[in-house]
């Protein structure tokens, strides 16, 4: 066999498959096997072993745990199990009423084979600064639930990250789900994001939402990828709309004042430069749609 | 590890290591030949092969994760004398040149036509995002998921 893999073909190095039944059964197998990653729907981790970047001895498929897959409507909240399926979020009736913000997100990302293949779980996992999912759960306020030897604990999504690739689980932690909080009526969101191609991921993206009393602001959220290690909840930027009454000239400063807030760098996918202009922009046409929808959901 | 998957109709039984991915599996073992190796890595979705239905990579799945589960691919449309209408669509309509990337936009074309039997331009160029051709332009292959939409009405 090839050891280098140049044309990506095989997955070089064997590995143990394992597929258990439970979330506990689950953690039991990471907590034996140090090193041991968990797999969703592969579509970043596969990749990662075929290119030799990672070759863990244990893989543990976490699509056989039922409670790991199920979408439930509980009133203020939805919750969203980790291996649930990006197309599936994108199909669900329910997520696309009740959460149109994070519907939005997970329909941004990849291919419908990628969001066939692709769950939210494995988008939080692995952290990258661009994942869409990740920055739709950040923005709403979403608590990431996690199980592992010792229990379960419950993580805010901003909490959650702590740089590219990496988070705040443990090697033998599991997410297990996420509860995400409906926005009240009164609030609108807008997802924008920009690529290089149709299938590249995000080259800078943005989540608003605003809580609006006609055309005050009651409370605002924004949040920024791809311009930080991790996503980012721009506070200077909230707490300018917040309390105030928005105009076109309160958008235009607030815009600005995102794209002075961040500090991204240059890299394959663009420059510094290019994102703090496009986050201007972005910024401007984000919370002005955001704006109008909250207003009319009165 | 022991797997059973039915490939299209058949039923088959499989030992195999469970780094053996689903694409190699068929193309290795199976002389299925249809789905493509293009990148490997899920950015051409020339392996693009039905899996229970829905349009998934081949080079990314492992075959172990195929476990009881359906495989369909090109090589599965024809009746073995007749072409698929979808398949007779993209010859007539020019949708094919060098036809490295077809069986997969014809795998995703089916899904899209099963989901949506009636689908604009917008929705078309949508779904088959994840399916790179480097030489027909797009045009052509819209065009032929137009005609087949309209066959298979
Ligand atoms: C061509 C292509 C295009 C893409 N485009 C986008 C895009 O536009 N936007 C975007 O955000 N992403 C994109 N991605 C990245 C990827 O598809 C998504 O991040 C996807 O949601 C990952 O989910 P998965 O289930 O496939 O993860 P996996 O690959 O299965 O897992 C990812 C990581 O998380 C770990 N993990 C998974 N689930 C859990 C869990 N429940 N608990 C603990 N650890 C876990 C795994 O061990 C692994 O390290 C793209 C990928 C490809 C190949
Ligand atoms: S070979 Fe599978 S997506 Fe390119
Ligand atoms: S026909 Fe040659 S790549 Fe599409």
């Amino acid at each position: 066999m090839n050891p280098i893999n140049k044309h990506n073909t095989h997955i070089v190095m064997p590995f143990e498959y394992h597929q258990p039944a439970t979330v506990r059964a689950a953690v039991e197998i990471l907590r034996k096997h140090p090193g041991a990653k968990p797999l969703a729907g592969g579509t970043d981790l596969v990749p990662k072993m075929k290119q030799r970047l990672l070759e863990p001895k244990h893989v543990v498929n976490l699509k056989k745990i039922p409670e790991l897959s199920v979408v439930e409507d509980r009133g203020d909240a939805v919750y969203i199990g980790a291996a649930v399926r990006l197309r599936e979020i994108e199909k669900s009736e329910t997520i696309r009423r009740r959460l149109p913000l994070l519907s939005s997100c997970v329909r941004s990302i990849g291919s419908v084979q990628i969001r066939n293949m692709g769950t939210l779980g494995g988008n939080v996992c692995n952290a990258s600064p661009a994942a869409d999912g990740a920055l739709g759960l950040v923005a709403l306020e979403a608590t990431v639930h996690i199980a592992g030897p010792g229990g379960e604990r419950q993580v805010e999504a901003k909490s959650f990250f702590e740089g590219p690739g990496l988070t705040v689980l443990g090697e033998d932690e599991l997410v297990t789900g996420f509860t995400v909080p409906v926005p009240t009526e009164d609030t609108g969101t807008c997802f924008i994001s920009v690529g290089r191609t149709a299938l590249d991921i995000s080259t800078i993206s943005i989540a608003v939402a605003l809580t609006m009393d006609g055309d005050r602001v009651k409370d605002a959220k924004v949040v920024l990828g791809s311009v930080a290690p991790t996503p980012i909840r721009l506070a200077d930027a909230e707490k300018q709309l917040k309390g105030k009454t928005l105009t076109e000239k309160l958008v235009e400063d607030t815009a600005m004042k995102v794209s002075e807030s961040i500090k991204p760098i240059t890299d394959i996918r663009g420059t510094a430069e290019y994102r703090r202009e496009a986050s201007r922009g972005m910024a401007v046409e984000a919370i002005t749609k955001a704006w109008r929808e909250g207003r009319t959901q009165r | 590890m022991k797997i059973d998957v039915t490939i299209n109709g058949r039923e088959r039984s499989f030992d195999v290591p469970p780094n053996t991915l689903l694409l190699n599996l068929l193309r290795e073992r199976l002389d299925l030949t249809g789905s493509k190796y293009g990148c490997g890595i899920g950015e051409c979705g020339a392996c693009t092969l039905l899996l229970d239905g829905e349009p998934v990579l081949g080079c990314m799945t492992l075959a172990v994760d195929c476990d009881g589960r359906t495989v369909e691919t090109i090589e599965g449309l024809g009746d073995g004398d007749g072409l698929h209408p979808i398949q007779e669509a993209y010859l007539e309509e020019g949708a094919v040149q060098c036809g490295f990337c077809t069986p997969g936009f014809i795998m995703t074309t089916k899904a899209l036509l099963e989901e949506e039997p009636n689908p604009s331009e917008a929705e078309i160029r949508e779904y088959l995002k994840g399916n790179v051709c480097r030489c027909t332009g797009y045009v052509n292959i819209v065009a032929a998921v137009q005609s087949a939409a309209g066959k298979m009405r």
